[in-house]
């Protein structure tokens, strides 16, 4: 069994993929919020031709695979603009580029869950409507945003096996390498399996946690 | 026009069988997921404990690790299966038809079972909604807990999840595309053949990306359509995307 | 002497901790009107859900219809048939309407074709004045409406006894008239009822008996009339006097 042995002795090798795997994936959410949040107060708050751009890129890249945008960011767009984009770069573009169009639709729903109420009462004291926007509607959505965003969170942790194709050394490729070597592909591909599920587990309790930290008091609860 | 006359050859018919194959592995695995997402929502909602757990395994190992993870174990994983069963004293030909899967069908397995735990979600969501006192009234009026179910709690549930289970159309479509790793002849990997013939990278994945995105307007349109045909007054639910 | 159409013979239920009922008795004859009034949580909704079984009590016995359900084997969905119960929240069944909702169990329990269910459906719709709203949703009609259907559905099944788990309580007030006007039509027509309610004006008119519960026993009980001018306890005088003021609108509907 000294294929077990090697496989055993090929962990942390893994764990090196699953570090990449979450730097991706971290990588990717944070592009998709700095593009998806703009673009949501652009959808509720814009003029009528602003959110309505926004609104046509989120169905055009809720629309593309995630697969497409990778290959189009990698393999399309630098042979016209003369560059090499490393694949990591690329990965995480396109990722965050697809997850951008979701956390749209999701910050949109939280905004809009705040109620207009509360930027009235804001305008009503003086507030101008960037203040009302920073200081009272985003920190409510933003709390508000945590469970769908926990989601998000995940399936970006899962997609970024995708970059598997432009051959980046995460843990999916990783996995295949060993998983060659030693011909033990279900065993192999089952601990991959195993420890994805551990990461996007471990993601959402810990998105759970900071949802209920930051959670405000209600009228049952003593703070 | 001598343009798109050499486009069309270029793509035609490729493209279009890729289509084909693409539609095929989204419609097949789409309805496989329904076969197995039902059910298994059931047996979440009304099972007993030992089916709860069956069930719940199910749905969060699918939910919590990634398609291409599950498509590899089905279609490179499985033959090692084949051989341990063998090893056990079943003859290899019979291991080998059991475990051993076409490509196709490790891709309608991967993608059905993965949709299948999504769907579960939906339809659990949907069944969970439904206010008890119906089912109470149900049982008050004599039905059984099957008939209850099955007049009182499917036939509304069913309803319920179809906004849910819309996007699930969706996915599907694009998820589909992630058969070419493993060499299935869909949409991307025909893309890929013109490529490594014409060098068109960018052309051809912004074609591709269009018929994408026709895909899942035309089936969104769809199904909305479908939505209101089936429409109850007063019968609607918060969506929550997954 | 009428029979006994509900025995009740010394009934436990706790739940978790709770002990809701301690040791409960009755009976109620046919014909009869008993009306369960008292305080919050003393257990008169569990009663009304043990006598057809929605729950199952932990001690005690109770017959229906010269039938012990309690016994292991009885046959609960036989039985359930048998008796009706209206609930406080309709629970109307949402993706059917109105006849369809009178219609499915008998349809569906009682296995009648479908032109006779249909034809028992309407009539039942128009006993309790809605058959114009046969094929209206759920969704669609008013609180009072809603319950009105619940009634038909119930009494579709034709059964022995009515039960009624505080009816209007969650009714707009200006609603709660046309319920407690069909209610009243089910008792003069002799239908068997038990109904838990605060409208001291129903029970007044319509009710044969009265019986005050309170801390999962029954406090007090005894025909409407002598309940009303001369309580035998003090907790009885005390609780009709706060209820009594509380409804005084509904008095004398």
């Amino acid at each position: 069994m000294e294929k077990l042995q090697d496989i055993l002795n090929s962990i942390p090798y893994f764990v090196q993929g699953a570090a990449l795997t979450l730097f991706v994936a971290f990588v990717a959410l944070l592009v998709g919020l700095l593009i998806g949040l703009p673009l949501a107060l652009l959808r509720v708050y814009g003029s009528k031709l602003l959110a309505r751009a926004a609104t046509w890129y989120s169905v055009v890249l809720r629309g593309l695979p995630s697969l497409v945008v990778l290959f189009i960011i990698f393999y399309g767009i630098p042979p016209l603009l003369g560059i090499t984009l490393p694949a990591l770069l690329a990965g995480c573009i396109a990722l965050g580029v697809c997850s951008s169009a979701y956390q749209m639709e999701l910050l949109r729903g939280a905004i809009l869950s705040v109620g207009p109420g509360q930027m009235m009462a804001a305008r009503a004291m003086g507030m101008s409507h960037a203040q009302a926007v920073i200081h009272i509607i985003l920190p409510q959505a933003l709390r508000a945003v945590i469970p769908s965003w926990s989601n998000e969170a995940a399936v970006v942790l899962k997609d970024s096996s995708l970059v598997y194709v432009v051959g980046l050394a995460e843990l999916l490729r990783r996995s295949q390498q060993v998983a060659a070597r030693t011909h033990q592909f279900f065993i192999v591909y089952l601990i991959c399996g195993v420890m994805y599920f551990v990461m996007t587990f471990s993601v959402n309790r810990g998105l759970d946690r900071l949802e209920t930290v930051l959670r405000l008091p209600t009228p049952l609860e003593e703070h | 026009m001598e343009g798109i006359r050499t486009f069309w050859n270029m793509i035609w018919p490729g493209l279009g069988q890729g289509l084909l194959v693409t539609l095929q592995v989204s419609a097949v695995s789409l309805a496989l997921g329904s076969l197995l997402g039902l059910p298994a929502a059931l047996m979440r909602v009304y099972g007993p404990k030992w089916m709860r757990w069956i069930a719940i395994v199910y749905i969060e190992g699918m939910r919590g690790t990634p398609l291409l993870v599950q498509l590899f174990i089905i279609f490179y994983g499985l033959p090692d299966v084949a051989n341990w069963v063998h090893a056990l004293g079943v003859p290899l030909s019979t291991a080998r038809q059991i475990f051993v899967l076409e490509r196709m069908t490790a891709a309608y397995l991967a993608l059905g079972l993965n949709s299948g735990a999504y769907q579960a979600e939906y339809f659990r969501g949907a069944i969970q909604s439904i206010h008890g006192g119906q089912i109470m009234a149900a049982r008050a009026l004599g039905m059984s807990r099957m008939q209850s179910i099955l007049h009182i709690v499917l036939p509304q549930a069913l309803r319920l999840a179809l906004p849910a289970w819309s996007n699930e159309v969706a996915y599907m479509v694009k998820y589909s595309s992630v058969v070419f790793i493993i060499a299935v002849p869909d949409l991307l990997a025909r893309a890929g053949f013109i490529i490594s013939r014409h060098f068109n990278p960018m052309e051809m994945y912004l074609t591709v990306g269009a018929i994408y995105l026709t895909l899942v307007l035309g089936f969104s349109t769809l199904m909305t359509r479908v939505e209101k045909r089936l429409e109850i007054p007063g019968l609607q639910m918060e969506v929550e995307r997954t | 002497m009428s029979k006994h159409i509900v025995t009740v013979e010394d009934l436990h239920k706790t739940y978790g901790t709770n002990q809701v009922l301690k040791g409960v008795s009755l009976t109620v004859d046919e014909r009869e009107v008993l009306v369960i009034i008292g305080p919050s949580g003393t257990g008169k909704s569990t009663l009304l859900r043990c006598i057809n079984l929605l729950s199952r009590p932990d001690k005690g016995h109770i017959w229906v219809d010269g039938e012990e359900i309690t016994a292991p084997h009885a046959n609960v969905n036989h039985i359930r048939a048998r008796v009706g119960m209206v609930f406080q929240d309709f629970n109307l069944f949402s993706h059917l309407t109105a006849l369809q909702n009178v219609t499915i169990a008998l349809t569906k329990v009682k296995k009648m074709s479908k032109p006779q269910a249909h034809e028992l459906g309407m009539f039942e719709l128009e006993r309790v004045g809605l058959v114009e709203k046969a094929d209206h949703y759920p969704a669609q009609l008013s609180g009072g409406q809603k319950q009105r259907v619940a009634i038909a559905r119930a009494l579709g099944m034709e059964p022995r006894v009515m039960l009624f788990d505080e009816p209007t309580s969650a009714l707009d007030p200006e609603l709660i008239g046309e319920v407690l006007e069909v209610m009243k039509k089910l008792a003069r027509e002799g239908m068997t009822m038990l109904v838990v309610t605060h409208e001291m004006g129903f029970a007044r008119e319509v009710s044969t008996r009265m019986i005050f519960m309170e801390g999962g026993v029954i406090a007090e009980q005894g025909p409407t009339k002598q309940l009303f001018s001369n309580p035998q306890q003090q907790r009885t005088r005390e609780f009709l006097g706060k209820i009594t003021e509380l409804h005084a609108e509904h008095a004398g509907e």
